[in-house]
């Protein structure tokens, strides 16, 4: 939380800095003494890794890019250069491609937390708003990396997202040819399509960067929640970010690294998808067109809607009704732990979309079209029915009275069966 | 609590992104079996006997047809692939005719390959291709073994896959029918014969081995730097694995001040 700065610089250059441009300061303020509450779990490291992993991506992306050929008859065989003759460069590319999916792994993650506790909740609305703003853009990232590798993949991925704007034939007759023409560069997708995704692709990371300082901003003016849900009442309820934080999160970025190389060396093709490795061609339209793993339950969701336009709707909708979660909540506590009957709904959720995972690399037909819009319906009343109606008459567990409470009332439960034990 | 639901979650986002994976990989993909290749596993590495006889395979047969365009002579000789000597790798590359040019009169011409040459496309363009292999276009064999599931597993099931067509199939005319060919009709003749490559290191000169080989030289063809990674790996995951530990008692260590 926003508080009061008790740097004071010894040095005399340290004197002379803050006077300036005080840096060290603002270091010190906000990630030496922050005040953090106590009983953050596990779940609270995801922010350290995600930013981990966003460092990660435009370092190794940067140095991809010094070798790379953004051009429809260079991007395949550049990309095996790369691989083949660039030193480290097998390295390279696989840490970007299995560190994507492990970035989205982690925004999932870090996003079903702050659904889980009540992150979004006031005063964290502008938070909660700028991670959801930080997902689209990591989206968009996402959808024009994998592009650039211009398989076959890569490509009908491309042609089949893009031409979602003719939908907008349907509302005024011609807009969305038109715009899809626009956003081509061409009467197909080619190499002036490719041109610029590249373009884009290099620009938005240096955008997310910038909204992630943001984020980190606003999350440090109410500070972070806490599994309690409960605000920090007195300095009993926290301790400093340095060394307590810094080195749990330490320790959970070893363990996410330890995944991430286990991926990378052992199964770096694992997540991607063999008809990538077959170059682009035009002629040849694969069996099936699926997204990378994450993109597969917004896939189901597109798929499931009859009508195209609608279908497109919906697949904005999966992740912009994210935006309006502060208040389509209701209820008056934040932490899941304390609602009773929403955890049975949240839990119904995460299954919900691990059930679009699987049916949006399935093709949607027979049982698997009936169970994605089942599955649909649910992703959207989750948000516009559960969360507005359960808030309001939900019968609620005695929150504790501070972050300390929370925690020995922890300790209490955990306690008695040995003291039983001991009475034996 | 918390993190032992953590743990659930986690370990539901592993065991269901596997499935997943599968699915992705593909739907139509009749008997391709698990083959216990040399570079399995952590510490899997390449057998260069065997590669220098799927290269054999490789010259004699596949490369009548396909091309493998990403590959340059010399890469035969480097560490983690076959490894030929480099007098090996210059008498191999000199069997090959490659155009060069223009000269100083304006016109290519034939010489034959150096190591650092790119292995030659076998047609000119695609219409001669596909003229000589009635219709069909041979795939570049570069990243083939990464361009389908289950890579090299699939290849030789598809070189030992050839069968005769049951009785109710309708075969279209000039296909081949193939238990391991996404919808059984492939348009490749069977191309190995026992015999057809003469082995000189004793190995047996079967089909199976023609196949084995042949796919466990794609296999480097397509990922010539699985050496290399396997083994830096091993050494990345064992440093983590130290680092995770006193990282761990670091943390415990912290956090035990606090009461």
């Amino acid at each position: 939380m926003a508080h009061k700065s008790t740097y004071v610089p010894t040095s005399s250059f340290g004197k002379w800095i803050d006077a300036r441009l005080p840096i060290p300061r603002l270091v010190y303020d906000q990630f030496g003494v922050f005040p953090m509450p106590r009983n953050l779990n596990y779940l609270w490291t995801f922010g350290g890794i995600l930013t981990f992993m966003l460092a990660a991506q435009i370092a190794t992306g940067i140095v991809l890019a010094m070798h790379y050929v953004p051009t429809a008859e260079g991007a395949f065989d550049s990309v095996e250069h790369i691989m083949r003759d660039v030193n480290w460069g097998w390295l390279l590319r696989y840490s970007h491609a299995v560190g994507a999916s492990l970035f989205f792994l982690a925004a999932f993650i870090h996003t079903l937390r702050g659904l889980y506790y009540g992150s979004y909740k006031e005063p964290r609305e502008v938070l909660w708003i700028l991670g959801v703003l930080i997902l689209l853009l990591m989206v968009a990232t996402a959808f024009m990396g994998y592009s650039l590798v211009w398989g076959q993949m890569s490509f009908w991925a491309v042609t089949v997202i893009t031409n979602l704007f003719s939908s907008l034939d349907s509302v005024v007759p011609g807009l969305g040819t038109k715009l899809v023409e626009w956003i081509w560069g061409g009467f197909s997708v080619g190499g002036p399509t490719l041109n610029r995704l590249y373009a884009l692709h290099y620009l938005l990371p240096f955008v997310i960067a910038g909204v992630v300082v943001l984020h980190i901003w606003a999350l440090h003016i109410p500070g972070s929640n806490n599994p309690a849900g409960v605000e920090v009442k007195s300095s009993r309820d926290v301790v400093p970010f340095h060394p307590y934080y810094t080195i749990k999160d330490g320790f959970a970025m070893v363990l996410f690294i330890l995944l991430f190389a286990v991926l990378v060396f052992y199964a770096p093709n694992l997540l991607g998808h063999s008809d990538n490795y077959i170059p682009a061609n035009p002629l040849v339209t694969p069996p099936h067109i699926v997204p990378e793993w994450y993109f597969l339950p917004f896939y189901a969701i597109l798929r499931a809607i009859p009508s195209k336009l609608f279908g497109v709707i919906a697949l904005v909708a999966s992740i912009g009704i994210l935006f309006f979660v502060p208040w389509l909540d209701t209820s008056k506590v934040r932490s899941t732990a304390y609602r009773p009957v929403y955890r049975w709904f949240f839990w119904a959720f995460v299954l919900t979309c691990f059930a679009l995972g699987y049916l949006g690399s399935q093709a949607p037909e027979g049982w698997y079209l009936i169970l994605g819009r089942v599955f649909t319906f649910y992703y959207f009343a989750f948000f516009l029915v559960v969360m507005p109606v359960l808030g309001r008459i939900e019968k609620l567990r005695a929150l504790p009275d501070s972050i300390a409470d929370s925690m020995s009332r922890g300790k209490k439960r955990t306690a008695k069966p040995a003291k039983q034990l001991e009475a034996v | 609590m918390i993190s032992k639901r953590f743990a659930r979650l986690f370990a539901a986002v592993i065991t269901l992104a596997t499935p997943i994976g599968a699915a992705l990989a593909g739907h139509d993909e009749p008997s391709v079996t698990r083959q216990d290749w040399s570079f399995n596993g952590v510490l899997g590495k390449f057998d260069r006997a065997q590669l220098q006889r799927g290269y054999q395979v490789y010259s004699t047969v596949c490369a009548n047809c396909h091309s493998t365009r990403l590959l340059s002579y010399h890469n035969l000789g480097q560490e983690g692939g076959p490894q030929f000597s480099k007098e090996a790798v210059e008498i191999l590359a000199s069997k090959v005719q490659v155009t060069d040019g223009p000269n100083e009169k304006g016109e290519m011409f034939q010489r034959p390959a150096r190591p650092s040459d790119r292995f030659p496309p076998r047609f000119a363009n695609e219409q001669l291709a596909r003229l000589a292999n009635n219709g069909a276009l041979p795939p570049d064999l570069s990243v083939m073994a990464k361009a389908r599931p289950a890579g090299p597993d699939y290849i030789y099931a598809l070189l030992t896959g050839y069968k005769p067509a049951p009785a109710d199939m309708k075969m279209t005319p000039g296909m081949y029918y193939n238990v391991a060919f996404p919808g059984h009709q492939i348009a490749m003749p069977p191309p190995l014969m026992d015999g057809v490559v003469p082995y000189t290191d004793g190995t047996k000169k079967t089909v199976d081995n023609y196949a084995r080989d042949v796919s466990a030289y794609l296999m480097w063809a397509a990922e010539p730097k699985l050496e290399e990674r396997h083994q830096v790996g091993v050494r990345i995951m064992l440093f983590l694995m130290v680092f995770a530990v006193i990282m761990f008692l670091a943390k415990r260590a912290v956090w035990s001040r606090m009461h």
